[in-house]
């Protein structure tokens, strides 16, 4: 626990202290530097970066299947893997992409940065905030275990039935996949728990919902969206898993069973998923844009609406993904119309972003270029979105590389694109240096030039009638003229090389600034929202004292004033708006207390799962685990009171564990 | 099953584990509280996923024995009878934890949980008495959806049990951390939704004819 009593010195000394076991059945970890006070973490911002950093190495993974994928269909009759290894590439390509880089990653954005932005000091269940990032890890883990015992899933990510069944997928990488899904999705939903009942509840004096930031707002939708899609992969999980390993037909078209019910169920999560995906992207750039544009966002309650808007339209839109499978008319000719009323919400935040920049006296940093990307790559990707809502020119797209192209375009377009914009708007507040400003511009550009060369060519590969999922294509099957598969496939294939090595200039980047980047000054952009107003990196406690919300962007509020011509004026530096908040610093800090429970709570899942599908007796073993994990957890308490110590932290001294 | 449990003991035992619950949130709401409701919403899509499953499924009976042949309606009702009285027996701890009055928080807390067992045990007679009858698990569609819906809501029930004798079990030995009529609150919360669910679960599988 971090105990801080106010006044006392200048710098905070380290004092031992030894917890009782009065209260827990282990003594309570106390490290407060070196790999224990990360293994065993409560501190929301320790735990975004853990978050951020996982995610980034499943970016590189999953990023190593793609460009396997690439080198396989450069040229006719591709070598690189045979047909079943293939199937598991673009399989765990998409599953990593997915579940592992861009949900986890805006979901270590969203715990290091929504305490920050709501004037809060923790999330509202530290503990639990932990265990989702062990589950999360630990089932990624368990995932991509598969590669090493008899290959991963195979199925394509959305896994339709026979081709999940035992008789085309006998290897148990379906059944790694299903119960590694599970596993992330246990943390999906205790973190969507969490971070709705954090922003519902946790917010600073004068913090209403309508001046919380917009990536907060943002990240409230998503996590509504995974509180409540989740659950039902998680039915199609159990099933699918019941029918492998217990011999239950759900799925089996000769046991009388209808294939759609997978569909249905994958869909009615798949479809929020995408949203999921793309809104905390899209909370992302509207912080940014407004901050190089020296304008306050434009419509920020329209902004926030749509963005609800789209969290409720896409409930009503899942069947989209299913019109050729004969559905009938008046289901698609509904799930048709609901599809183009989706644009619209989508529509006006790229208009608000538009009317944000529009007029403002722009600086285009790195964080803004990106974000100006997405604005228009994420239209590309949503004009073709917009074709596939009309059925029958659907029809024809789908299962071609037309549909590729389109949610690449959105993926990485969109979602890629805007967290890349928080990594360079953010890397300052989370590690107190600038990312390079030049390195990033080439980065940039590479991404820009890598992703529309790979991506681009894939609607026209897909126009000219190339499927999905084929491993292989043959000189007889490419088409006429010079323009035909063969240049558009290498053309493709050379761009996901430049992409790769765009996003190889981002690691260097981090290594290049980690040994000797810049120091970023307090407020290095002239930013306007709350998780400024605290130093770089934050303290631990986050905040001195709680500020007062009496704004929406309370930051910028506090450094500017109107002057008498109407034109807002720099009246303070944002050293002097910290140093007020310093002044006034509230003389007892609590902060949660470490934890062992979360890390062992989330172990016993893999080995649950692993029992699961090799033998019962590994199971019970970790339901064991589990079982110790959550009596530990239940007579924890997550703050320890001050008589949890011994000696007693009572007195003035400044007690730091952890 | 394993997942339920788990995410449910992690729920509980944070709630247990807060003691600055409902002091000074934004929406006056306790954390605890505020997050059982979300997480009960979730288990309503839960819910929902494995009802759908079986109402598509309930006619498909393939060679197996058709419900109206195996459903023993009168003991379902008295089964459900006996869970649904444990919710007012609930009410009844739920009203002793915030009166203070520890014995009668025992006291309740324990016949909520040995009603509880009683529609368990009413539930495992049953799912035997069925298997005795030639409907396995894998014996045809309707069986296994039916045993997968009501399975779950078991596991709900089951786990909920757990929960009752462990919070009697930690009031015990006073090791509850913060507040212990919040937390028996909390259980009572999750115990009505599992009760509730069954509601439903019953009307649609024994009442309405497939």
């Amino acid at each position: 626990m971090t105990n801080i009593e106010r006044p006392t010195s200048a710098s905070e000394v380290a004092a031992v202290a030894t917890p009782s076991t009065s209260l827990g059945a282990l003594k309570r970890p106390v490290a407060s530097t070196g790999w224990k006070s990360w293994l065993f973490t409560v501190d929301h911002k320790k735990l975004g970066i853990m978050y951020s950093a996982a995610a980034l190495f499943f970016f590189i993974v999953g990023g190593l299947e793609a460009v396997l994928i690439r080198l396989q269909l450069a040229a006719p009759n591709g070598k690189i893997l045979n047909a079943d290894l293939y199937n598991q590439m673009f399989t765990m390509h998409a599953t990593t992409m997915v579940f592992l880089f861009v949900m986890p990653m805006a979901a270590g954005l969203a715990n290091y940065f929504i305490p920050l932005q709501i004037g809060a000091r923790d999330v509202a269940f530290p503990r639990i905030n932990a265990f989702s990032f062990w589950a999360f890890l630990f089932g990624g883990i368990f995932l991509n275990l598969a590669w090493f015992l008899g290959g991963a899933a195979d199925g394509g990510w959305f896994m339709y039935a026979p081709n999940s069944g035992p008789v085309f997928s006998p290897s148990h990488g379906v059944d790694f996949w299903a119960l590694g899904l599970q596993i992330t999705g246990i943390a999906s939903l205790a973190g969507a728990v969490n971070l709705i009942t954090t922003v519902l509840n946790m917010r600073a004096p004068g913090m209403k919902l309508m001046r919380m930031p917009i990536f907060t707002w943002m990240q409230l939708v998503v996590q509504f969206l995974l509180l409540f899609a989740v659950p039902v992969i998680t039915v199609a999980l159990f099933l699918l898993s019941f029918q492998r390993n217990f011999g239950a037909t759900f799925f089996d078209v000769s046991a009388g069973a209808d294939p759609l019910l997978w569909q249905h169920l994958f869909w009615i999560f798949g479809h929020p998923e995408v949203y999921i995906l793309i809104l905390p992207s899209f909370g992302v750039i509207s912080e940014v844009l407004p901050v190089f544009s020296r304008k306050p966002l434009f419509g920020y309650p329209f902004v926030v609406f749509s963005g609800a808007a789209i969290g409720f339209v896409g409930w009503g839109v899942w069947a989209h993904h299913m019109f050729a499978s004969g559905l009938g008319p008046v289901s698609v000719a509904v799930f048709s119309i609901s599809t183009m009323a989706i644009a619209v919400p989508t529509g006006v935040k790229i208009v608000n972003w538009t009317m944000t920049i529009w007029g403002g006296k722009l600086q285009f940093t790195v964080a803004m270029k990106f974000a100006v990307g997405l604005i228009v790559l994420f239209t590309i990707g949503g004009l073709s979105g917009v074709t596939h809502s009309v059925a029958p020119s659907d029809t024809q797209q789908t299962d071609t590389y037309y549909i590729v192209a389109h949610f690449h375009y959105v993926l990485f377009g969109g979602a890629i694109f805007g967290l890349f914009s928080g990594f360079y708007y953010w890397w300052p507040k989370v590690f107190g240096k600038l990312l390079n400003e030049k390195l990033g511009t080439w980065n940039f550009w590479m991404m820009v030039i890598g992703m529309n060369m790979t991506f681009g060519p894939m609607h026209i590969l897909g126009l000219q009638g190339q499927p999905r999922r084929m491993y292989q294509w043959t000189e007889a099957r490419a088409g006429e003229g010079f323009f035909n598969f063969g240049f558009w496939n290498m053309f493709a294939s050379i761009g996901s090389l430049v992409l790769t090595t765009g996003v190889l200039l981002f690691l260097i980047n981090i290594v290049i600034t980690a040994r000797n980047g810049k120091v970023s000054p307090l407020d290095p952009w002239d930013a306007r929202s709350l998780e400024w107003m605290t130093t770089n990196p934050p303290k631990e406690h986050n905040f001195d004292s709680i500020p007062t919300i009496s704004h929406l962007d309370e930051f910028f509020h506090r450094k500017y004033e109107e002057d008498a011509n109407g034109q807002m004026v720099k009246v303070k530096t944002a050293e002097q708006v910290l140093k007020e908040l310093e002044d006034n610093a509230d003389a007892h800090i609590h902060m949660p207390s470490p934890s062992y429970w979360p890390i062992v709570l989330a172990a016993g899942l893999p080995v649950i799962a692993f029992g699961m599908i090799y033998s019962i007796p590994i199971a019970i073993f970790g339901g064991v685990i589990v079982l110790f994990g959550c009596y530990g957890w239940a007579i924890e308490p997550s703050t320890a009171p001050d008589d949890d110590f011994d000696p007693p932290a009572t007195t003035k001294d400044v007690v730091h564990v952890g | 099953m394993w997942f339920t449990l788990a995410e449910h003991a992690v729920l509980t035992a944070d709630s247990h584990a807060d003691s600055h619950g409902g002091a000074h949130t934004s929406t006056g709401l306790s954390n605890n509280k505020l997050g059982m409701w979300l997480f009960l919403g979730s288990e309503c899509l839960l819910f929902g996923g494995l009802i759908s499953t079986y109402m598509l499924y309930r006619g498909r009976v393939g060679e197996g024995p058709r419900p109206s042949q195996v459903f023993d309606i009168p003991f379902t009702s008295v089964s459900s009878f006996v869970l649904l009285m444990s919710s007012l027996t609930m009410v009844l701890a739920v009203s002793a934890a915030h009166k203070g009055d520890d014995r009668n928080t025992y006291l309740w807390t324990t016949i909520t949980a040995l009603l509880g067992a009683t529609f368990v045990g009413g539930q495992v007679y049953e799912f035997t008495a069925f298997y005795n009858e030639g409907m396995g698990f894998t014996t045809s569609l309707f069986s296994s959806s039916f045993y997968v819906l009501t399975g779950f809501h078991g596991v709900h029930v089951t786990v909920g049990i757990i929960m009752l004798m462990s919070i009697v079990g930690i009031m015990k030995r006073s090791k509850v951390p913060g507040s212990k009529s919040e937390t028996v609150e909390m259980i009572g919360l999750y115990w009505h939704f599992v009760d509730v669910v069954w509601i439903i679960i019953f009307t649609l599988i024994y009442l309405i004819p497939a």
